[in-house]
């Protein structure tokens, strides 16, 4: 997948020549973003078009991945990293079936080139659990069977769970508002809201208000 | 998306630097991700500010509201002292799109965001707007149900940028830098409308970039208040949106400034509204004549004529709510 051509010249692009145009803007730019680097901004880092190698710190790790510019996140992680858990529905940053945490902070994954998560510490789904055992959050959505197709799962604990951290005793307008991102085509809401307040009904019972979150952690 | 070259900047100067042919800035990149999925930018090379310290932070003084233009809408949404001085932005910046997308985006592209028009996002068509070869607004005869319906003759786009409104209503003003230097442009002079351009929606130039965003401190018994009415409750733009500054006086409004967001191809100041309140005591009478009047020139097009009555209700209720005489609208967005 990571080597499959990305330039895909449609039919009506390629009648309308914008897919030449586009590819001949790209070589001519390479050339003179080489000169302009080379004279007075050398202190300006410059990647790309082309495959470049890349470090970024996924879930307590560190991956080297090569990739171009143009890769997202969310393609990085599922096509390069193996780490499908992050869905991609939209790709547009409507649905939030790609949220993962950047810097701890719920953000589309869909939405932000590789190359800009560079230096951020990401945290994916599959950081949330420790090894076989779930994220209390996870678990809750078992409980509560919080899904019905599950493709947009993933996103939505993401969005949960960092609720949590941030307010360990939320009330359900403040887990209604987390995943007011989060799209279910299922409409598996009210599953959602009661596995959220649950986890922080039994944290906050158990004197426990501190989620542990990433290998890491 | 197109391949591209990727220049990570630190300073603005650096920025600056790397701008002209065929770069575009890359803050948040929300808006600019989806413009480049669907085909409609090809940039050649992004310039990222993201990592810019220097268009960071907000910063609040007895001169006014200094904002980062890299502030995330969630770092103006959930800040106090914007809370409470003005309210009206944060509510504008708290309900815009959806958490994940707030956390990103930032308040410079924000105000720079490309139309939703579904003709101009669509590679299927071509409009004048795109600069090809076609002199036609599609929207006039066409699906124009989220059209403007104000100033819609030449295009009949609207700008979907909500923290727009309360800024313009605020006279907020938008600091620009370039090799050449700074100037700084009023909200009221940011956007440009299609009779003067129909290519660009603002007045930033080539190789200029937004480098701060001012609010003058609002004067003593200023009260703000921003709603947003949509279809759904999350994630969409508005199809009626108000702002709306008063200078009261007890319960008469000495200063008034309404602001309508998605009616006209730019976010617009009714001054026949203002009108109709200044200088008024403000009740459910004035607050619903000065609906009427901001809607008293509306041209509305063959499928939103339904928005003029949104705009009349929308006016009408955000100038109690900024009043302080009726809480926020249930049926509401934001």
């Amino acid at each position: 997948m990571a080597d499959a051509p990305k330039i895909e010249v449609s039919r009506r692009g390629f009648l309308k020549g914008a897919g030449v145009t586009a590819a001949s803007t790209v070589i001519e730019s390479a050339k003179a973003f080489g000169r302009e680097a080379n004279s007075a901004l050398q202190s300006v880092p410059t990647v790309g078009p082309g495959p470049l190698p890349i470090k970024l710190h996924i879930n307590g790790e560190e991956h080297i991945v090569t990739v171009e510019p143009r890769y997202t996140l969310a393609e990085t992680l599922r096509d390069n990293l193996g780490l499908t858990g992050t869905k991609v529905v939209c790709d547009r940053g409507s649905c939030s079936a790609c949220t993962v945490w950047i810097d701890k902070v719920p953000a589309l994954a869909c939405m932000t080139l590789s190359v800009d998560a560079v230096g951020r510490e990401i945290t994916t789904i599959e950081g949330l659990s420790h090894g076989d055992t779930m994220h209390p959050v996870q678990a809750a959505f078992v409980k509560h069977d919080a899904m019905q197709c599950g493709f947009c799962t993933p996103g939505m604990v993401m969005s949960c769970a960092a609720l949590l951290e941030r307010n360990p005793n939320p009330s359900l307008a403040d887990v209604k508002h987390a995943v007011s991102g989060n799209l279910c085509r299922c409409g598996t809401y009210p599953k959602v809201f009661a596995a959220t307040l649950d986890v922080a009904q039994h944290r906050v019972a158990s004197g426990l208000v501190t989620l542990s979150a990433g290998r890491e952690a | 998306m197109n391949k591209f070259a990727f220049v990570d900047c630190k300073t603005v100067d650096e920025a600056l630097g790397q701008l002209g042919d065929g770069a575009t800035v890359k803050a948040g990149g929300i808006d600019l991700l989806d413009l480049m999925k669907d085909d409609i930018v090809f940039p050649a090379k992004l310039v990222n500010i993201r990592n810019v310290d220097s268009l960071r932070g907000i910063t609040v003084s007895a001169d006014g509201l200094q904002l980062g233009p890299l502030s995330t809408l969630s770092e103006i949404a959930d800040h106090p002292e914007i809370q409470r001085s003005y309210s009206a932005l944060s509510d504008a910046a708290g309900h815009a799109a959806t958490p994940q997308v707030r956390n990103m985006a930032t308040l410079g592209g924000n105000i720079m965001q490309r139309p939703r028009c579904w003709y101009f996002r669509s590679t299927d068509v071509d409009c004048k707007k795109k600069g090809g070869g076609s002199d036609e607004c599609h929207a006039q005869a066409g699906e124009n149900q989220y059209h403007a319906i104000m100033n819609n003759s030449t295009c009949a786009m609207v700008h979907p940028s909500s923290t727009a409104v309360p800024l313009l209503g605020m006279d907020a003003q938008v600091e620009l830098t370039s090799k050449r230097g700074k100037r700084m442009v009023l909200m009221s002079n940011f956007y440009v409308p299609p009779e003067k351009s129909v290519i660009n929606e603002t007045v930033v130039q080539p190789g200029e970039l937004i480098t701060g965003i001012f609010v003058p401190a609002p004067a003593p018994g200023t009260r703000s208040a921003y709603q947003k009415y949509g279809e759904k409750e999350s994630f969409d733009w508005p199809i009626a949106d108000a702002g709306v500054v008063l200078v009261m006086d007890g319960a008469l409004c000495r200063k008034a400034s309404v602001v309508l967001g998605v009616a006209a191809p730019t976010p617009i100041r009714s001054k026949a509204a203002e009108a109709v309140l200044t200088g008024k005591t403000i009740d459910e009478a004035t607050a619903r004549a000065a609906g009427k009047a901001a809607m008293q020139d509306a041209t509305p097009l063959s499928q939103n004529g339904y928005k003029v009555q949104l705009f009349q209700t929308a006016i009408y209720r955000t100038v109690l709510l900024a009043a302080g005489q009726m809480q926020r609208d249930p049926s509401a967005i934001g």
